[in-house]
């Protein structure tokens, strides 16, 4: 059992098999997701659930997000006589970055492990076989509609959320570091393009897909009681968390890399 | 077929089940006539509700071959899954309702969901068999985390039946209930199947149980049928392993895995 290289065999099989099964997961999901029919009023409750319950999270991180972006950006760019250029840097990290990035792991913390543990809880007290036992396929009735209402959420919330910040930014800029409201504004959409605001939504929008993907799939798979439900809900919001790192690069990679 | 007698219900041939290096179902052998009760009875961790999970696709057998209406059901997909699980119902251990959904709603489900039923015509259907388990109209609002045991247990019998399923499964249906209602849960139990024309396979360690649901009674020992014969039988099988677990004795052919100090 001390064999390093059977331990070094050991994980990378269970490695493999994880990937194997995610991947299958994956397929099974789209597949519903893509396929009708749809459960609306399920995907509906799902909607209010993700979208609206998440907003004052999303709204306060956002927030804050855009205020102290003004401040540090207003110190680091005073220092070379840039401090002009603080509502454009504001309001490019804010779409681009900020606003789909931190919100996605806002709502990863709030709703991947909501999923994980409502899905665990039904698996361990068999209420996904009772699903199965009354001729309803689980894709279908209860990751579907989290995955296609949280895909379709997400962009929402990240463009309150953009909003927000800008705002957050405009009020310390305006109220602390002395800028005048009117140029403040036109420095902010003077030099805002589309694509930073479109790229941002798309990112929000895979990274809703990312969340309650890890969200179902690690409450589908929970097995063990109260013990694995817990760890179900951990193993969602670190590996939702991560992938939407991960996707973040890549997105932005796809976007922006000359 | 060329057999003259019936084609049986519900039947396992040489059903192998293994999880990682633990075998858990060594080659069942098992048949259910139409209209019978057949009560497995065996201990904890024997494999039976492993067993029950193998007809319905929830785990699929290693080998062997599992026959409805004498159809292989084993690896069925899409729609012909759907049409075979149509035919079933089952009352799980832990009664399994939705708690996120009232109880008529439980009761109505397989009818919206599976078959597509408007609403308030299921919400009609899903009353009338509260009523058949002796549950009032006022309980089809109240949420199942709101019912005590007993209750959750026949709402979750109302709900396997609901849909008039041609064979049953019931999943050690009195486990956890006090003998009064546990007797109950048997009538209601035998009431149903009766009235349903249906089919009931059913697993339990309850000897009392077992006695009042079955018409035919088999054994399970580790993961073999090693015993079946009329529910009148049972106490003159002549056979150990089955005098030893309805008498409820630590001595005998069967050893637990208990450490003695």
């Amino acid at each position: 059992m001390t064999n390093p290289v059977a331990a070094v065999g050991r994980v990378t099989l269970a490695f493999m098999a994880t990937t194997g099964r995610l991947a299958v997961f994956t397929g099974q999901t789209l597949r519903h997701c893509l396929q009708p029919p749809f459960y609306g009023r399920l995907i509906l409750r799902q909607m209010v659930t993700i979208g609206y319950f998440s907003l004052p999270v999303v709204g306060l991180t956002a927030l804050f997000t855009g205020m102290v972006l003004a401040l540090q950006i207003y110190v680091g760019s005073s220092r070379f006589n840039a401090a002009s250029a603080v509502a454009t840097i504001v309001v490019i990290g804010i779409t681009r970055e900020l606003g789909p990035v931190l919100g996605g792991l806002m709502v990863a913390g709030r709703v991947s492990a909501a999923m994980a543990a409502e899905l665990g809880t039904m698996r361990v007290t068999e209420q996904i076989d009772a699903l199965t036992t009354l001729s309803t396929n689980p894709f279908k009735y209860l990751i579907a509609p989290r995955v296609i209402a949280a895909t379709l959420t997400m962009p929402c919330l990240v463009l309150v959320a953009d909003i927000i910040g800008v705002m957050g930014g405009y009020v310390i800029g305006t109220q602390k570091l002395g800028f005048n409201y009117g140029s403040y504004l036109k420095n902010t959409f003077d030099y805002l393009e589309i694509i930073d605001v479109v790229s941002g939504l798309v990112k929000a929008a895979a990274f809703g897909f990312i969340l309650s993907l890890m969200g179902c799939y690690h409450g589908y798979h929970s097995r063990g009681g109260a013990q694995g439900v817990g760890q179900a809900t951990t193993n969602a919001v670190v590996s939702a968390s991560i992938l939407i790192l991960v996707a973040n690069y890549l997105i932005t990679e796809l976007f922006f890399a000359r | 077929m060329t057999d003259p007698a019936p084609v049986p219900k519900l039947a396992f041939r040489g059903v192998k089940k293994h999880f990682g290096r633990k075998v858990v179902l060594d080659g069942i052998d098992l048949s259910v006539d139409p209209g019978q009760s057949l009560v497995v009875i065996g201990g904890s961790g024997t494999g039976k509700s492993v067993m029950l999970k193998c007809v319905l696709g929830i785990l699929r057998p290693d080998a062997g071959a599992i026959c409805v209406d004498g159809q292989n059901v084993v690896g069925l997909r899409g729609r012909a899954r759907d049409e075979m699980l149509g035919k079933f119902g089952m009352l799980f251990q832990g009664s399994a309702l939705f708690d996120s959904l009232s109880v008529w709603q439980n009761v109505a489900f397989g009818l919206i969901q599976g078959r597509k039923m408007p609403r308030s015509e299921a919400q009609d259907i899903a009353m009338e068999n509260l009523g058949r388990v002796g549950l009032g109209p006022d309980v089809g609002n109240l949420y199942p985390a709101e019912l005590s045991g007993g209750m959750q247990k026949r709402v979750a019998l109302a709900r396997a039946i609901a849909a008039k399923p041609e064979i049953i499964f019931f999943d050690e249906p009195t486990t956890g209930l006090d003998p009064i209602m546990a007797d109950v849960i048997n009538e209601l139990i035998v009431e149903c199947v009766k009235d349903l024309g249906a089919t009931a396979l059913s697993i339990t360690h309850d000897m009392a149980s077992a006695r009042k649901i079955a018409d035919r009674i088999a054994m399970i020992y580790k993961g073999r049928i090693i015993w079946s014969g009329s529910r009148a039988e049972i106490d003159d099988s002549g056979n150990p392993y089955v005098d030893q677990f309805i008498h409820g004795r630590a001595e005998g052919p069967i050893k637990m895995d208990v450490l003695k100090p």
